[in-house]
């Protein structure tokens, strides 16, 4: 053992290591992302690692994996888990044999998210067990322990970490190498009444998954990771305030802090596997108490458990959070709230914090494109192209959803990976003057849009997409996908090419347009727009963050008119005003040069582009 | 399956009287740095056998967003996470940045702030006439005159030739107030370890800036 200084995400990952995971397939998504990326980093030689083109992929390959006896792990975050719920739903009716751990991150807040979905809900519909982790080092911990759970009851488990588990860092006590598990998987063995899903094996199947998960519940009672922490203080002894509080996670974590250096403190159930829920556990925890506040993020997931729990045993006691309105239904358990929540039920004093005069107003900061980030000149074409004209722009998910900030405001749906295609030919159906446009990244692309182009072709739709291929799937941190012609395991291979691919669909107008050079860049939109049917335009140009800049472009300040046409249009961070002045920050601008194509005196110059 | 989680859960016996526990807060704009300073007095804490637990801003957010790190040292916590008025330091990067952050300061607690702005897009656009000016001057009018520390991290720029040196002059200035429990011994040799050989020079040169 030794200590290392680690992010909750590289634990978990060192932590599958340690398990001896032979595969890892995965989605990017955050906050999930880094996971995969660590096992790529610290993988030994046998250990294949793969980012999916989707989550259903990931979840399929490792499943094949696992039924040749691999130990694999599946990576994404909780809105991918329901592009692969189809394959996981089936899963738990045929199990594993090789120990198989779902990563899905959830992200409470939501802080990068579209929804705040609780996985915990999955883990009851797919009847798949749940760990739970409250901090970094048990999610090292217990990431192990999952794979010795997985293989023993022969099912895939969930493993649920949150965005302050995950993006957490902590020094934690890791074992060295020569501690680690070592899994060879023993090969596929032919057996059609065991891999091949049929009603009556599904039936068959059920009713051991059932006895299976009441097992897991006794089981999951018995784990040292559920645990009850005695009351102390004024809570304990006769005739004691008989309060309790019970939490999972993070929100565990912030309970514990909070009540640390306190006397008294109130009875703690820590609740590590929210499925199968450690019933005897719980029952042991309520006996002669009177009133229990849950802590939890999401869904009431541990309430509804312990509501559930005191009526079937009759227990006197009455159980609070978000149900009952004494913690918040929506958002992050900061500790502010934690600290709140356990003020009021305990009927403590809040504790003082310096008061002070209200401060000068504080600018906002919402994220922005990069400066040169060549979605905007893409936007901004579109734009130019279609002023005046009935439209519609459907967004998708990534960091072109930036795009609906002023001064673009080019973004007007954004719904879930890939529904942009599809939510355009609807408002087309129904508003058929429209010019339907929908934007779509090129991993994003890969990943869910090219059934949605299929689709409209099919249904004879009338639209122009758009798509934005910057090389890269940039929002979550520069990963490979097939357009960009590297894997996980290092190769180089042949690059899959979007503009084959639209051909292949069927589509006539397929052109690939750098969308720096504005001109160009709208007379393709122009002319797209005016033909009839399903339209492609790629425009490509690759993420700042993968190429040097060139050289950062100046104002000629005796040029320069003081119009603000370049701010007041495409708002780059690198353009700013000092002393009145229109002036481009050198240390921010890439010399991408679509300020001076708009500039209306030609002011803006330097770099290659003078 | 061990028992030691029930231990760990429950350590607030653990004797640690002696250990100097210290929740430090750092904020400023993605891009300024914050993430590295922070890891550098992560990793010096360690090297003295301290435990560390931080939680950074990732993401979305980072592209020009606001950032912060909440860090915490010593032996008994359980989350990452401070809630307000428990941070012994707060170390901005931004002068407005500072500001918003200055709940999580303790009273009696020690703020160190670079006084340069980084105007946001958005005041670009609406024409906003944020300088930073306002925020320094808030804090002068709040805090005790030793518990706030102003640092000028553009005169450092200017000098040094490298607007990357920033988180380097701040932590310098950080770390000699004495406020965070470290030495400047400490942290020079987690840079040895941390930062590529190529820029210790610099980097070390902007460490040792703010000492006039």
């Amino acid at each position: 053992m030794h200590t290392e200084f680690l992010m909750g995400n590289a634990a978990i990952a060192r932590g599958a290591i340690a398990a001896g995971v032979n595969l890892t397939a995965g989605y990017p998504g955050t906050p999930s992302t880094e996971t995969l990326e660590t096992i790529a980093k610290y993988r030994n030689q046998d250990t294949y690692v793969e980012w999916s083109v989707n989550e259903k992929s990931a979840m399929e390959v490792a499943a094949g994996a696992a039924y040749a006896g691999a130990r694999v792990l599946v990576t994404m975050k909780q809105v991918g888990l329901n592009v692969a719920s189809d394959p996981l739903m089936s899963l738990e009716y045929i199990g594993v044999k090789g120990g198989m751990v779902i990563l899905v991150a959830d992200d409470p807040g939501p802080i990068s998210s579209q929804t705040e979905q609780d996985t915990r809900h999955y883990s009851y519909f797919s009847k798949l067990p749940c760990f739970d982790p409250s901090s970094v080092q048990e999610a090292y911990d217990m990431i192990q322990e999952a794979y010795e759970f997985s293989e023993k009851y022969g099912t895939p488990v969930f493993f649920r970490p949150t965005t302050r588990i995950c993006h957490a860092y902590a020094s934690i006590e890791v074992k060295d190498e020569d501690e680690y598990v070592h899994h060879s998987a023993d090969g596929f063995k032919k057996d059609s009444s065991r891999w091949v899903i049929f009603p009556r094996l599904s039936y068959a199947n059920h009713k051991k998954i059932e006895a299976r998960n009441v097992e897991l519940s006794k089981v999951f009672s018995e784990y040292s990771r559920n645990a009850i922490i005695p009351e102390r203080g004024s809570f304990a002894g006769s005739g004691a305030a008989r309060k309790g509080v019970a939490a999972g996670g993070i929100s565990l974590a912030l309970t514990l802090d909070n009540l640390q250096d306190l006397e008294d403190a109130p009875r703690i159930l820590k609740v590590a596997t929210p499925h199968p829920f450690p019933e005897q556990l719980a029952v042991t925890y309520l006996q002669d108490l009177d009133e229990v506040l849950v802590l939890e993020e999401l869904d009431p997931v541990i309430e509804r458990e312990l509501t559930y729990i005191a009526g079937k045993y009759h227990l006197n006691v009455e159980i609070k959070g978000k149900l009952t309105g004494d913690a918040a239904n929506a958002g992050e358990n900061s500790p502010n709230l934690i600290a709140a929540a356990l003020d009021s039920f305990l009927g403590r004093a809040a504790a003082e914090t310096a008061a002070m005069p209200e401060p000068p107003q504080i600018p906002v900061r919402p994220p922005v494109l990069c400066a040169g980030c060549p979605h905007r000149a893409s936007f901004y074409a579109v734009k130019t192209a279609m002023k005046g004209k009935k439209t519609i722009f459907c967004g998708d998910i990534g960091c072109y959803t930036l795009g609906n900030a002023m001064p673009l405001d080019m973004v007007d749906t954004c719904l879930c990976m890939g529904a942009g295609i599809n939510i355009a030919q609807g408002v087309f159906r129904t508003e058929p003057d429209t010019n339907a446009f929908a934007f779509v990244g090129d991993s994003t692309f890969f990943a869910s849009a090219i059934t949605g182009i299929i689709n409209a072709v099919y249904n004879q739709a009338e639209m122009t997409v758009i798509i934005l291929d910057n090389s890269t799937t940039a929002m979550t941190g520069h990963q490979p996908h097939p357009g960009t012609g590297r894997t996980m395991m290092g190769e180089v291979v042949s690059k899959v090419s979007i503009e084959a691919v639209l051909r292949g669909i069927g589509l006539e107008f397929v052109e690939t347009v750098n969308p720096l050079e504005l001109d160009k860049a709208v007379d393709a939109v122009v002319r797209a727009a005016a033909q009839k049917g399903v339209k492609a335009i790629i425009f490509k140009s690759p993420c700042i963050a993968l190429v040097k800049p060139d050289q950062p472009l100046s104002v000629d300040q005796s040029k320069c008119i003081g119009c603000k046409r370049c701010i007041r249009e495409i708002g780059c961070p690198g353009i700013v005003i000092n002393d009145g002045k229109v002036c481009i920050d050198p240390g921010l601008c890439t010399g991408c040069g679509l300020c001076a194509q708009l500039c209306p005196v030609h002011a803006i110059g330097g770099g290659c582009h003078d | 399956m061990t028992n030691t989680v029930k231990k760990n859960i429950d350590n607030r016996n653990t004797d640690n009287k002696n250990i100097v526990n210290r929740n430090i807060v750092l904020c400023g704009v993605g891009g300024q740095g914050t993430v590295l300073a922070s890891k550098l007095i992560a990793a010096a804490a360690m090297e003295k056998g301290l435990r560390v637990m931080s939680a950074e801003t990732i993401g979305m957010a980072q592209r020009g967003g606001n950032v912060f790190s909440n860090l915490r040292i010593g032996n008994s916590m359980h989350a990452p996470l401070l809630r307000s008025g428990q941070a012994d330091v707060i170390l901005g990067f931004e002068p407005g940045e500072t500001v918003r952050m200055l709940h999580y300061l303790k009273p009696g607690g020690t703020v160190i702030t670079n006084c340069r702005p980084v105007k946001p897009t958005t005041a670009t656009l609406t024409g906003s006439s944020y300088d930073g000016s306002e925020m320094i001057a808030y804090l002068r009018e709040n805090l005790a005159a030793d518990r706030l520390l102003v640092v000028d991290g553009q005169e450092a720029i200017d000098k040094l030739g490298s607007p990357r040196v920033l988180n380097m002059v701040l932590l310098g200035a950080a770390i000699r107030t004495g406020q965070i429990g470290l030495t400047e011994e400490d942290i020079k040799k987690a840079m040895g370890r941390l930062i590529k050989p190529a820029f210790m020079e610099l980097n070390l040169k902007a460490f040792d800036f703010a000492r006039q």
